[in-house]
């Protein structure tokens, strides 16, 4: 059961795999490093000689010391606005405070004033909806001028905009997800329902306030001249609105006031699953960097990549011998049980039966989901299509859309087509979806989404009686496959937060255990499957 | 021999006498104050009798009652230990009339040593050498002044009931005569009940070398001489045992004296007779004077048991019960040479200031001879000596011996109070102390380097801020990190140092003035790519970095805001637990910066508190005979406007 690498780590192909993965990476990295930096040195030069923390310092000082944070968006809006919102403008994550998971949402005052952008909203709810379905109590520093106005057509109105934030906190509230506000800077207008929705608030002294018209506006609309400190500020909230619980004398002592009122919550972990102690792999994680092909078109056993991930290296592989391009199996990722759904091919029939299968298998048994998404679709051609495919791939997507067991999403390599839902795409809503940097995703691949462009130009030229040269053909074809190749990657996938961020495949590992961990804080309910088509 | 004994003492001294007495099968009865109850030599005695309050003249200075405990328990003989009752003449009378034997000198014996003049008086008569001095019972100050500057100066003005240092003052200067003559006279009152002092020639560069005496009544032998000149304000700080640079002459001329001092006064039990020793040209047979004879077992006994093999409290018991000397001179017999440190819960660097405190932690290495009345959690209280233990190694030269005991001291771990653990590793590493070049002088002479050699290094900070910030224990050493490190404060009271923490087991710590990365690679400490001796130790007192150079960081609680800053030098805090002598101001006085407030005395010593500025006293929140922990508010000014 112990998985035996066939891996060479001394030939020249690892060498080259290892050498372009971690340029990928080096790009990747210089992503997320711009964005940690947020609005630049002269932005937080100012933000800090007004007596605040640096908004990720806020974040550092909030959680226990050396607790691991799970990092959500941290390349939001990469390359979006013209490169005006690093980040998104807030901070997203899991971290820990006194052992317990919390989502922390903190704005990034440096980055306009942290002001919502279309992705700042994005970025936002998708983290209260992580804590929503992970049960995980949200922790929110606020710091924020409120919606970005120039963009206020693509914040406010629709469904998915401002507004959601607080209808979350009260569904979340009202599901027993507690939710604490720090107010460390400007709380205005719509902004100040965060607070206000909050089960317990924290303002600091001179420095947070919470109103829902400035000083500017109250003068324009009533002609009331008020300083922000009368207005809203921290001893006003405290001592006569009621608008906030506690007052901290700066940010160092508010965020000691939130780990508190943490500590104070009185939850425990529901016990889902049978932990065991955690062990190694037996092969070294490092090695997926030259294991992994650098090319996504050269296949390769996912196996190398399975034991470098799980405990012990040990898997129980569940139907090894039938529809082999999908490989199932039961292990261990840092003690905790997991079933792999894993590509090793595309998806045929045999194997969609078997991944319907083996999801029904965990669901009943409560075992949290890891899909190891490496797909370029599902087997096309006429065979294929008589013996009823899609028929069976329903039934897999089926499975995997309906289960309740948490669903981990690690994209390995390419995601095209209705692989992705099989595969549990981000239409699935896996609690986690993380990419690897040298991931593609799109509908299908450039070339073929150009080809088939072609083939209808090229009819129509043919039946009008035309005639089209293969060099204008490859003209024609040339901005598809452009546009698809920077579609397709994983910085423009994540700046618009189609997965939850790239990570380094190396802590593939780790990833996946605190991804499986926050899940667990939910209790895992039963499944009632809907009809698979037999 | 006796079949129970009572000891009438506590501490180490009380758990070194029972040791003893379990090995030799004498049962023991401790007796103890309220401080005392959960005492180490409490728990270690077949009994134990409940004596009074905490200070000592309310529990171990009551002859009464503890001749009573003795008398209950059916015990038939009392040992006195140091200290306490051991050299009062009148305890040894009432001991005696209550049927009970006292394991020690006769009260002839302590009182002809008791008082310092007639000492040294009838000394002169037995032949051995004493320093010129004045030591008469005229003590009018004028006429005292007047014989030290008949002596000529340096002079030494010394309490004629003392001992330890208490009352003793130095004048170099005939204008400062008056006012130390003062302050010794006010001090041995306080300290003995009697402010009577002598006058004695100061001796440059000054050896304190003692000889170890035994009698049993008729005849006496020595046990050879220790060597106590590493002192610091004639506190004893590390003892040794034989002296470096003794001839075979010297000694045998310096034992030859101390044993007819002995039997001079017709000697019984465990004695010391003090020397001071001229160490300015080597040891020389005419440069030794009688000082004092202290007539009970010596702090520092544990050496000379060390060199010569002999259990002296063994043999206190065994010619205390009436058994003739135990060896004859030829004998007894030095094998090697060990020293003696005494570790103290105090506070170097404020001056040596007594601390208190309950020991979080506390452990030995097993590599050398430990004499503790403490246990771990247990309180060092302001009721008595903060001792918290004595280390004492042996080997066979003198090199080997303080090596060990350097060594000893690096791998002692006390936390929960500070201690002068890093001024005693810092003493052994002295050059001239290790080259055998001591005199009493040495440690004030150098006393800057040794502080500053004690001084916390900052990788051992670095390794407490991993500590504090939780990631030394066991099983957490740091999580996974994602593409950006976090970088957060770790505050302590009275600093803080921002931690980045890379991956499991590596952290980056910016202490401020340096950056230190920290590895725990193969169950190891590593601070910038070196392997450390350090170990971190969490407690409920904070984190404490063991290893040399020790670091003490207290946890910091982040929620306990001041609301209104403290008054800053308005306020005058106690520097240390103590007892409040006096008051000198009122609420509505002006003082001036430099005057006297108040007088606190802490372990039998007197310290002048001072006004910080010009003000008016605003608020006196201390009245004299009040008990003070270390913090505590005592005088309150106005503020200024």
């Amino acid at each position: 059961m112990k998985l035996k690498s066939q891996a060479l780590t001394n030939s020249d192909a690892y060498r080259a795999n290892r050498q372009a993965h971690l340029a990928l990476l080096d790009t990747a990295r210089q992503a997320a490093q711009a964005a940690a930096a947020g609005g630049g040195a002269k932005a937080m030069d100012r933000h800090v000689s007004r007596g605040k923390m640096p908004p990720r310092e806020r974040v550092a000082n909030l959680l226990d010391p050396g607790s691991p944070f799970l990092e959500i968006g941290a390349t939001a809006a990469h390359d979006m606005y013209d490169g005006a919102a690093p980040g998104a403008g807030v901070i997203a994550g899991i971290g820990r405070v006194h052992g317990q998971d919390v989502m922390v949402v903190a704005n990034d005052a440096t980055v306009k004033g942290g002001t919502y952008y279309p992705m700042t909203v994005k970025k936002h709810l998708r983290a209260q909806e992580i804590a929503e379905e992970c049960h995980l109590p949200c922790v929110y520093l606020v710091d924020s001028g409120g919606a970005n106005l120039p963009n206020q057509d693509e914040v406010f109105p629709d469904r998915d905009h401002f507004g959601r934030i607080f209808y979350n906190q009260a569904r979340m509230s009202a599901k027993g997800i507690p939710q604490i506000a720090v107010v460390m800077g400007s709380c205005t207008a719509g902004g100040a329902y965060v607070p206000a929705m909050s089960d317990v608030t924290i303002i600091v002294r001179d420095q947070g306030t919470i109103f829902l018209a400035g000083p500017p506006l109250v003068k324009a609309a009533t002609g009331e001249v008020v300083s922000s400190e009368d207005l809203g500020g921290g001893d006003v909230h405290t001592r006569l609105s009621g608008v906030a619980d506690y007052l901290a004398e700066d940010d160092a002592h508010a965020l000691a006031q939130a780990r508190r009122a943490i500590a104070n919550l009185n939850r425990r972990m529901p016990d889902s699953v049978v932990w065991q102690s955690s062990e190694d792999p037996a092969y070294d994680p490092d090695e997926i960097l030259g294991v992994v092909p650098a090319d996504l078109r050269t296949p390769y056993d996912i196996r190398e990549v399975i034991a470098r991930t799980v405990d012990g290296s040990r898997f129980d592989e569940f139907k090894a011998r039938f529809g082999e391009t999908l490989v199932t199996g039961f292990a261990h990722v840092q003690g905790c049980p997991v079933g792999i759904v894993a590509n090793n091919g595309v998806l045929f029939s045999e194997a969609a039966q078997k991944g319907a299968h083996f999801v029904e298998l965990c669901s009943q048994r409560g075992i949290p989901l890891v899909f190891l998404q490496n797909i370029t679709g599902f087997m096309v051609g006429r065979k294929y299509e008589n013996e009823g495919i899609a028929r069976h791939g329903a039934k897999m997507v089926t499975a995997v859309a309906t289960t309740n067991v948490p669903k981990i999403t690690m994209l390995v390599g390419g995601s095209f087509g209705a692989g992705n839902y099989g595969m549990s795409g981000r239409a699935y809503s896996p609690r986690f979806l993380w990419t690897w940097p040298n991931s593609r995703i799109s509908v299908m691949g450039g070339e073929q989404a150009a080809g088939v462009l072609a083939t209808v130009k090229r009819d129509g030229i043919e039946r009008q009686g035309g005639s089209w040269s293969p060099e204008e053909e490859a003209e024609f074809k040339r901005p598809t496959i452009e546009m698809f190749q920077r579609q397709s990657h994983p910085l423009y996938a994540s700046a618009r937060l189609w997965d939850d961020g790239i990570i380094d495949p190396r802590q593939t590992r780790d990833v996946l255990s605190l991804s499986l961990r926050a899940s667990l804080n939910a209790p895992i309910e039963p499944t009632r499957f809907g009809i698979f088509r037999m | 021999m006796f079949s129970k004994i009572l000891i009438a003492n506590r501490g180490e001294i009380a758990c070194r006498i029972i040791d003893s007495c379990n090995r030799m099968g004498v049962a023991t009865v401790a007796v103890f104050s309220d401080a005392d109850r959960a005492a180490r030599h409490v728990a270690m005695a077949d009994e134990a009798i409940h004596i009074g309050g905490p200070a000592p003249a309310e529990s171990y200075l009551m002859a009464d009652r503890i001749i009573a405990a003795a008398r209950d328990t059916g015990a038939e003989a009392i040992h006195p230990g140091y200290g306490f009752l051991s050299e009062n003449p009148d305890f040894v009378d009432a001991v005696e009339a209550a049927g009970l034997v006292f394991i020690g000198p006769s009260a002839k014996a302590i009182r002809a040593m008791g008082l310092k003049d007639a000492a040294k008086a009838l000394m002169e008569e037995a032949g051995v050498p004493v320093v010129p001095g004045y030591h008469g019972s005229n003590q009018d100050p004028a006429h005292l002044a007047q014989q030290a500057d008949d002596i000529g100066y340096p002079v030494l003005i010394k309490a004629v009931a003392g001992g330890g240092g208490k009352g003793m003052r130095r004048v170099d200067d005939p204008r400062d005569f008056a006012d130390a003559l003062a302050s010794a006279q006010s001090e041995a009152k306080n300290a003995f009940g009697n402010p009577d002092v002598l006058i004695e020639k100061y001796v440059l560069q000054p050896r304190h070398i003692e000889v170890q005496v035994f009698g049993d009544g008729h005849r006496a032998v020595h046990l050879f001489e220790r060597d106590c000149s590493l002192q610091r304000r004639h506190q004893k700080v590390i003892e040794e045992a034989p002296a470096p640079g003794m001839t075979a002459e010297m000694r045998k001329t310096m034992g030859a004296a101390a044993v007819r001092a002995a039997e001079a006064i017709g000697y019984k039990g465990a004695g010391t007779i003090e020397f001071i020793v001229d160490g300015s040209d080597g040891l020389r047979s005419d440069g030794f004077w009688f000082m004092e004879m202290n007539t009970r077992l010596q702090v520092e006994h544990p050496v000379t048991e060390l060199i010569t093999g002999v259990d002296l409290v063994e043999w206190q018991l065994r010619v205390a019960a009436g058994e003739p000397l135990p060896a004859r001179q030829e004998d007894l017999t030095i094998t090697g040479h060990a020293f003696e440190a005494r570790l103290y819960a105090e506070d170097v660097p404020a001056g040596f200031l007594p601390a208190t405190g309950r020991l979080a932690h506390l452990q030995f290495p097993p590599s050398a001879r430990i004499e503790t009345g403490i246990r771990q959690g247990d309180t060092i209280s302001p009721w008595y000596d903060p001792m918290i233990a004595k280390v004492v190694t042996h080997g066979a030269t003198r090199a080997i011996a303080l090596r060990a005991l350097e060594s000893a001291l690096v791998d002692t771990e006390v936390a929960g109070s500070v201690t002068n653990v890093d001024f005693l590793i810092a003493l052994t590493r002295h050059d001239g102390f290790r080259k055998g070049e001591v005199d009493t002088g040495l440690i004030g002479r150098d006393l800057d380097d040794l502080i500053a050699a004690a001084e916390p290094d900052p990788r051992a900070r670095a390794l407490a801020v991993i500590g504090l910030a939780g990631l030394a224990d066991a099983d957490v050493k740091g999580g996974a990190t994602m593409w950006q490190p976090l970088r957060r404060t770790i505050a302590w009271e009275g600093g803080q140092a921002m931690l980045e923490v890379l991956g499991p087991g590596a952290a980056r710590v910016d202490l401020g003035d340096s950056i230190h990365e920290v590895r725990w690679q193969g169950d190891r400490w590593w601070v910038d790519d070196a392997l450390r001796r350090n170990r971190i130790v969490s407690h409920d007192a904070g984190i404490s970095v063991f290893g040399g150079r020790t670091v003490h960081l207290t946890r910091h609680d982040p929620l306990a805001r001041d609301a209104a800053s403290a008054g800053g030098d308005a306020l005058t805090l106690s520097p240390m637990p103590g007892l409040v002598k006096a008051v000198h101001v009122s609420a509505g006085q002006d003082v001036k910066a430099g005057d006297r407030l108040t007088v606190l005395e802490a372990m039998k010593m007197e310290h002048s508190l001072t006004a910080a500025r010009d003000g008016t006293v605003a608020e006196v929140l201390a009245q004299a005979g009040d008990q003070v922990e270390a913090g505590a508010p005592l005088i309150r000014l106005e503020e200024e406007d």
